[in-house]
């Protein structure tokens, strides 16, 4: 993916032709040599490819079509992003972006004749007339016609803020790490993708959280141990002084090995509980390490009823996309 | 070269070419040429017409194809169309020697189109009739929706090669109700062919009624299908069909019950469809082997440059070329029909004795075996000895992961290379019974002559005649050795052994 070109192949096996043929296996074909060919000469072989030169190799023998489709990235992503969006997107009070719009909704004496209210100006001819006494629809002067004129405005979109909370902790190998990075990488690509005017605020914690830049967050470890609540009140902290829910559709995720102080997962489901209250949707993915942990924090998070909150497991790098379905679907009362 | 110019010389060597095929007495449709680029007579290729309705197969076709022209591993030179009058298209960028070569190439397809006896039957009209019928497939897309009409397309088109060409080359072309016992048989628009097939047939059936002959069942085969067509009462027999079915599509056309007719049409398309292209890969030997033969001897009758020689003998060795995991139709039609007029210009004596065969009938014999025979009666009547071991030919089959020579017995070969040209090298299966098990479900059997299916297409293959079915659908084959019933219940599928 990386090689510069933005070029993924992908191979496309879905596309066979099925119908009623023989095993080509078991079948006898014919064929011509170039003369002193013996029963038993072998033609080739379906261990190894043909060599070039020859061209017409084993592989131009009955088998498995395989075709390859080039697609760029932004492509693939389009594709993968086609049924995420932001669950829950509600109407804020502060709009940011906007774009405009025409709307006729002003009516004027002068005007383009192509725009002419005919009812309006129907209605004045009438008026006019009905003040001089005179009953019904006359006739029409200059002074009656009635312009519709259309002012600009402005469509607002709703504001959005998306914290991604990563665990940068000791326990985090490089695997972990690996996945939660996948993860917030198609995130960040997806917002930017579908929303023009998506905050993203990048927080990362051990025992201490911190903010931290893009870059840092993508590419930087840490060590040390886990306090996941450091987070969490950070994010809170970050909401109170920026981002009024009055104002913005607030989105949590947080990704973890799921070791936490045992100590402070009380304190992580009491903070939890907290952002739910100012966020539009809390997510909590957890990497399901080659370990086994008994008091892992998606355990503690089991007592959160609140259909805003989802938490997902996390045991392979395919299980990526289908977290990000799971907290980016835009239609949560269809969810499955 | 300016266009013009080249477009000017074209034309003259069209008139030229044409003088001198007809003065070798070909006989063939007024031709009309037209240049293309590769992508518009590759996609007329894959599509195998330029006014086909549209479906994704084609696009694959047509992608494979180009991919192959584009890496310089093939090209189609030309593209000729079975009508009257006959389209020929050219590739954008044939130098002029090779749209020469072309061009008579394609007056030899032609003539062949014209006079073969399995094309009699075809419709010279089918560019007309394909894009009314592509136009129908659109407007059925465009009512009960694309992925409905692509699904149900995605089914017939898997069974496509399901059909009797026989029947329809021979002149039964089984437009009616076949052995029709049901009285929901005579659907759509075969009802209104019922008056008048009774008549010829009851008639036929009266004349020959007093006489005594070997062949007096086909009367009666006439006499049922026409009771049938006129929805008269016939004796319910046992077996539904009567006689075990090869034309599937046929019969579920007609048998099938939840069929709507936008769907009855749509095979109805797709079998005619087959049925116009099925002499072409019956005939593919003899037509190229014809084709080539003539551009040969058209080429030598131009004057050529040593320049345009060269080229010509280039571009003729590159279509001739054999391969060793298949045979060149080209070069092995070539070769016969060279063959046979050389044995019938100097025949032996023994020839001339046994056979009467007199010297200098060469061309007379290559005509008339391009008018009469078909690919398999062509190998097996004129494949000689010398030319199996002259053409090096010989069968080979997978042995573990090689592919191995099996065969050189010249009388293996040719056997062997009929055997692959039956029904077209592909599965003969029939229809055993519409009502198995007294509960409308379809009984298939695959008529084994040697050679094992491909279970996993079969298995893949099975639902898409439930599909048109409706009904729970059986096929029963052998499987190395032991007789096989596969099932699919419109969930999964299941095989028992028989």
């Amino acid at each position: 993916m990386s090689d510069g070109r933005k070029v993924v192949k992908v191979p496309i096996r879905s596309l066979e032709e099925y119908h009623f043929r023989f095993d080509t296996g078991k079948q006898k074909h014919a064929g011509q040599g170039q003369g002193g060919t013996k029963e038993g000469d072998v033609l080739g072989s379906d261990k190894k490819q043909a060599g070039p030169g020859k061209g017409k190799g084993a592989g131009e023998e009955p088998g498995v079509d395989y075709y390859e489709a080039e697609v760029t990235i932004d492509e693939l992503a389009q594709l993968i992003f086609e049924d995420l969006g932001l669950p829950n997107l509600q109407q804020k009070k502060k709009p940011e972006l906007a774009s405009e719009a025409l709307e006729f909704k002003d009516v004027r004496k002068k005007g383009i004749s192509s725009n002419i209210d005919r009812k309006r100006t129907i209605m004045e001819a009438i008026k006019r007339n009905a003040l001089k006494g005179r009953k019904g629809f006359q006739n029409i002067t200059r002074d009656d016609l009635r312009y519709k004129t259309w002012d600009i405005t402005y469509k607002y979109e709703s504001n959005a803020v998306v914290m991604a909370m990563m665990d940068t902790s000791g326990s985090m190998g490089p695997y972990e790490k690996y996945i939660a990075r996948s993860f917030f990488f198609w995130m960040v690509r997806f917002l930017r993708t579908k929303y023009q005017n998506v905050h993203i605020v990048f927080l990362a914690h051990h025992v201490e959280a911190k903010e931290t830049t893009e870059e840092e967050f993508f590419t930087k470890g840490a060590s040390g141990g886990t306090r996941c609540s450091s987070v969490y009140q950070l994010g809170l902290d970050i909401i109170q002084k920026r981002y009024s829910p009055e104002d913005y559709n607030i989105y949590a995720f947080h990704f973890s090995d799921g070791d936490n102080l045992t100590s402070d997962n009380e304190k992580c489901v009491k903070l939890v509980n907290e952002l739910l209250k100012v966020c539009n949707l809390v997510g909590y993915g957890e990497i399901e390490g080659p370990y086994y942990y008994t008091s892992t924090l998606r355990n503690a998070f089991k007592k959160i009823k609140d259909p805003k909150f989802t938490s997902v497991g996390i045991k392979g790098k395919t299980d990526v996309y289908p977290a990000l379905k799971a907290f980016f679907n835009p239609h949560p009362q269809t969810r499955t | 070269m300016h266009p013009q110019e080249e477009t000017r010389l074209l034309e003259k060597a069209i008139e030229e070419i044409t003088a001198i095929a007809k003065g070798f007495n070909l006989d063939f449709y007024d031709m009309y040429f037209e240049i293309c680029p590769a992508d518009v007579i590759y996609s007329f290729g894959a599509y195998g017409m330029p006014t086909r309705f549209s479906h994704w197969t084609f696009g694959k076709a047509y992608h494979k194809m180009k991919t192959q022209y584009d890496y310089n591993l093939s090209r189609i030179y030309e593209m000729v169309i079975n009508s009257d009058p006959c389209y020929a298209f050219l590739l954008e960028g044939n130098s002029l020697v090779q749209n020469k070569m072309v061009i008579a190439h394609v007056l030899g397809h032609c003539d062949f189109f014209k006079n073969n006896y399995y094309f009699k039957r075809t419709s010279r009209k089918m560019v007309e009739s394909m894009a009314a019928a592509a136009e129908r497939i659109r407007g059925y897309e465009f009512k009960y929706g694309r992925d409905k009409v692509e699904k149900f397309l995605d089914s017939v088109i898997s069974l496509q090669e399901n059909i009797d060409p026989q029947k329809h080359i021979i002149g039964d072309a089984g437009n009616g109700p076949i052995n029709a016992t049901r009285e929901h048989s005579c659907q759509g628009h075969t009802c209104s062919e019922g008056g008048k097939c009774c008549q010829g047939g009851c008639h036929n059936h009266a004349g020959h009624s007093g006489q005594s002959t070997p062949y007096d069942d086909l009367w009666d085969l006439d006499k049922h299908e026409c009771s049938g067509k006129c929805g008269k009462e016939e004796n319910h027999s046992k077996n539904f069909p009567e006689k075990p079915e090869k034309d599937l599509l046929l019969f579920m056309m007609h048998h099938a019950r939840d069929l709507e007719n936008w769907q009855r049409d749509i095979i109805s398309v797709i079998r005619e469809e087959m049925l116009y292209f099925w002499p072409q890969m019956q005939t593919k030997i003899m037509n190229e082997g014809w084709a080539t033969y003539w551009h040969m001897r058209i080429m030598r009758e131009m004057d050529l440059t040593e320049d345009e020689a060269l080229e010509f003998a280039k571009t003729h060795s590159g279509v001739i070329q054999a391969s060793k995991y298949r045979i060149n139709s080209y070069y092995l039609g070539l070769k016969i029909f060279e063959d046979i007029e050389k044995r019938w210009d100097n025949p032996t004596e023994e020839e001339k004795q046994k056979f009467g065969r007199r010297s200098g009938e060469g061309k007379r014999k290559i005509f008339d075996v391009r008018e009469t025979e078909n690919d398999i009666s062509f190998i097996r009547n004129y494949l000689t000895k010398e030319l199996v071991e002259e053409l090096d030919l010989y069968l080979f089959k997978k042995v573990g992961y090689d592919w191995k020579v099996t065969d050189k017995d010249w009388e293996k070969v040719r056997d062997g290379l009929v055997a692959s040209l039956y029904n077209c090298g592909l599965p003969y299966i029939v229809v055993e019974s519409g009502d198995f098990g007294k509960r409308d479900e379809l009984y298939l059997k695959h008529m084994h002559e040697g050679t094992d299916l491909d279970i996993y297409y079969l298995e893949r293959t099975l639902p898409h005649v439930y599909a048109v079915w409706g009904r729970t659908t059986h096929l029963e084959t052998i499987v190395d050795g032991r007789r096989v019933l596969f099932s699919y219940n419109g969930e999964k599928v299941s095989k028992k052994f028989i």
